[in-house]
């Protein structure tokens, strides 16, 4: 296989344009089609403001804002997985598989009992209780699995299993324990829902991802530098702890942005990157950007599908994903991770 | 004329678990390193000679001593500014990493301009002339899993070079090179020392290796000094004896006339 260009400015520009015309079309084409029945003559004319009433409602209160969730929540969810995967030095790792994404749902439930809803100020709790979950997670998989200086892959992947099992067992007793009709669709919002968001949340969620892309994406260069090893990273000038601290909290971050605002969907950390990696090379200053947009395009995709393909009703997104990601796991497995005790 | 390294009674611990007596790898370690010069560490195994590369270069911070660069205590400096000036070229690089020769050299390019995120013209100038000077110019697109042991030794010298360090570390640089690339090795850093006018500090397992190429020679064991000197005064038959445990005899090499090791086997 050729080797990709080497990383520049023009190459990654080049690149993301081609991916946020990709955005576009995917969005453009989200817009046309739901379980309502609106004609695409009718769409068209709700965007040039000709036409009011229900159409309007079904096109820019109900699909535009699903369509800007989606993009934000895939985005974020890619990036918080390629960050993980630097972090851990394993292609495997990802927020639902280490757990991450299980204490960011058990923070949101906690929030909801305490009866946060829709409004900004109760967007901003909801995601706070949410990445407080998800830094809770994180440390526990960290302490489990970290050995004498290492992560090895196996601990690494169990601990986040246990970590899950903990805090999803935790959710089931405080949905048992509470009153169901207070936690209003959370075993849809469980499997991941992007639907109804409100525009304050919906603000926040772009906040949070804007802030946690940046704190991800602006380490990607020292980022290449620690798959030399620490210590070689240290010796380059790379201040290592505070690299490892800086991805940590953005990805903590932008998992639980995701999990608030659209639940815990699975796999879109694993597939989006490690495609982009096989594609375009291991430079993160390429493939990292080029996850927000991607894993946003990808996210909307299987949103589009999951409430198209048994209409009326809908299926949730995160079915979609398990369903992509589960072999895609078995695959990275299989032939990514060669040393098991790396 | 000021050192350029200068280590005065240096000592490292590791920290001792369950309240014991803290272990010292290192202890009351003194010397110099004068600018230009080739500076050779020697000692058996775990006489502290890979604590010593670490602590040169930040990587550990001392537990007792100094450590000063060109005047200025190495653990008040930035890591990035330390890379500016000392670059080490490690063993190996890690296996199943996925990058080009190229790209592993622009790394050494980081410590240059830490804010850039993606390199400059200059910046690929910089591992341009680095590759050449080392001679894997020519490989710069091959992957490193692809390479032999003495290319992949070339390249990270290549990433050292990028740096533009006023002080090149190498530690064991002939540990996993055949006797060609050993040679090939001795003739680059004689290359770099007289024509670039480096500093060079050369850790090694190999005395002989040693002796051929340095100026001076530190002799370490248990984590202190026994000799610092010319290879003719450190390669003491009865100091080496004593440092490494086992019957030496030390001779001449028939064309540099350097000292020489044979190690005197048992039994014979």
């Amino acid at each position: 296989m050729s080797q990709p260009a080497p990383a520049s400015g023009a190459r990654l520009a080049v690149l993301l344009g081609g991916l946020g015309l990709l955005v576009i079309a995917a969005a453009l084409g989200a817009l046309f089609v739901g379980s309502a029945r609106v004609p695409p003559g009718d769409v068209l004319a709700v965007l040039t403001g000709r036409i009011k009433g229900v159409d309007q409602v079904v096109v820019l209160s109900l699909r535009l804002p699903r369509i800007l969730a989606a993009l934000l929540a895939g985005g974020a969810l890619a990036v918080a997985g390629a960050g993980f995967q630097a972090l851990a030095r394993n292609p495997l790792a990802e927020p639902s598989v280490l757990g991450v994404s299980s204490g960011a749902a058990f923070g949101v439930i906690v929030a909801q009992v305490f009866g946060l809803g829709g409004g900004l100020v109760e967007a901003v709790g909801l995601a706070a209780c949410a990445f407080a979950g998800a830094l809770v997670a994180g440390a526990a998989v960290y302490l489990i699995a970290s050995r004498a200086g290492g992560l090895p892959v196996h601990t690494l992947l169990l601990a986040g299993v246990i970590v899950g099992i903990f805090f999803s067992s935790a959710i089931t007793v405080l949905i048992s324990v509470v009153d169901f009709d207070r936690l209003g669709g959370v075993v849809h919002w469980l499997l991941g829902n992007l639907s109804p968001i409100a525009p304050g949340s919906l603000a926040v969620f772009a906040a949070l991802t804007t802030l946690g892309g940046w704190l991800v994406i602006g380490a990607a260069r020292r980022l290449n530098l620690l798959a030399l090893g620490e210590e070689a990273a240290q010796q380059l000038g790379v201040d290592s702890e505070r690299v490892k601290r800086r991805i940590f909290a953005g990805a903590a971050l932008l998992t639980s942005a995701a999990v608030a605002f659209a639940g815990p969907i699975g796999f879109v950390g694993l597939i989006v990157p490690q495609t982009l990696r096989l594609l375009l090379g291991s430079d993160n200053r390429i493939v990292i950007p080029a996850a927000l947009l991607g894993g946003g395009a990808f996210l909307l995709l299987a949103d589009t599908v999951a409430r198209n393909v048994i209409v009326p009703a809908e299926l949730s997104v995160g079915v979609i994903t398990a369903f992509c990601g589960t072999p895609f796991f078995i695959y990275l497995l299989r032939t990514r991770v060669a040393n098991p005790h790396l | 004329m000021t050192p350029l390294l200068e280590c005065q009674r240096v000592a490292f611990a590791h920290a001792a678990r369950g309240g014991g007596a803290d272990a010292f790898a290192i202890r009351n370690l003194s010397f110099d390193v004068r600018p230009g010069e080739t500076f050779g560490v020697i000692g058996p195994n775990a006489s502290g000679k890979t604590t010593l590369v670490r602590l040169l270069s930040r990587v550990l911070t001392p537990s007792g001593g100094r450590i000063r660069l060109e005047g200025s205590d190495l653990s008040g400096l930035e890591r990035a500014a330390v890379a500016r000036q000392i670059a080490v070229v490690p063993q190996d690089v890690p296996h199943g990493f996925p990058h080009t020769v190229e790209e592993l050299v622009l790394m050494g390019r980081f410590p240059r301009a830490p804010r850039r995120f993606f390199e400059s013209d200059e910046d690929r100038a910089a591992a341009r002339r680095a590759m050449e000077a080392v001679g894997v110019l020519d490989l710069r697109e091959a992957l490193l899993d692809r390479l032999s042991g003495g290319e992949r030794q070339r390249v990270m010298l290549a990433r050292a070079l990028a740096q533009e360090p006023r002080l090149l570390i190498l530690d064991e640089p002939t540990a996993h090179l055949d006797l060609r690339y050993q040679a090939e090795c001795a003739g680059l850093l004689r290359r770099l020392g007289r024509e670039a006018g480096l500093t060079i500090v050369l850790v090694s397992h190999d005395l002989g290796f040693a002796a051929e190429l340095c100026d001076r020679l530190l002799l370490m064991a248990a984590g202190a000094a026994v000799r610092v000197g010319p290879p003719e005064t450190v390669m003491d038959e009865a100091v080496l004896e004593s440092a490494y445990g086992c019957r030496v005899i030390v001779d001449k090499h028939p064309i540099s006339r350097r000292p020489t090791v044979h190690l005197v086997y048992p039994g014979a």
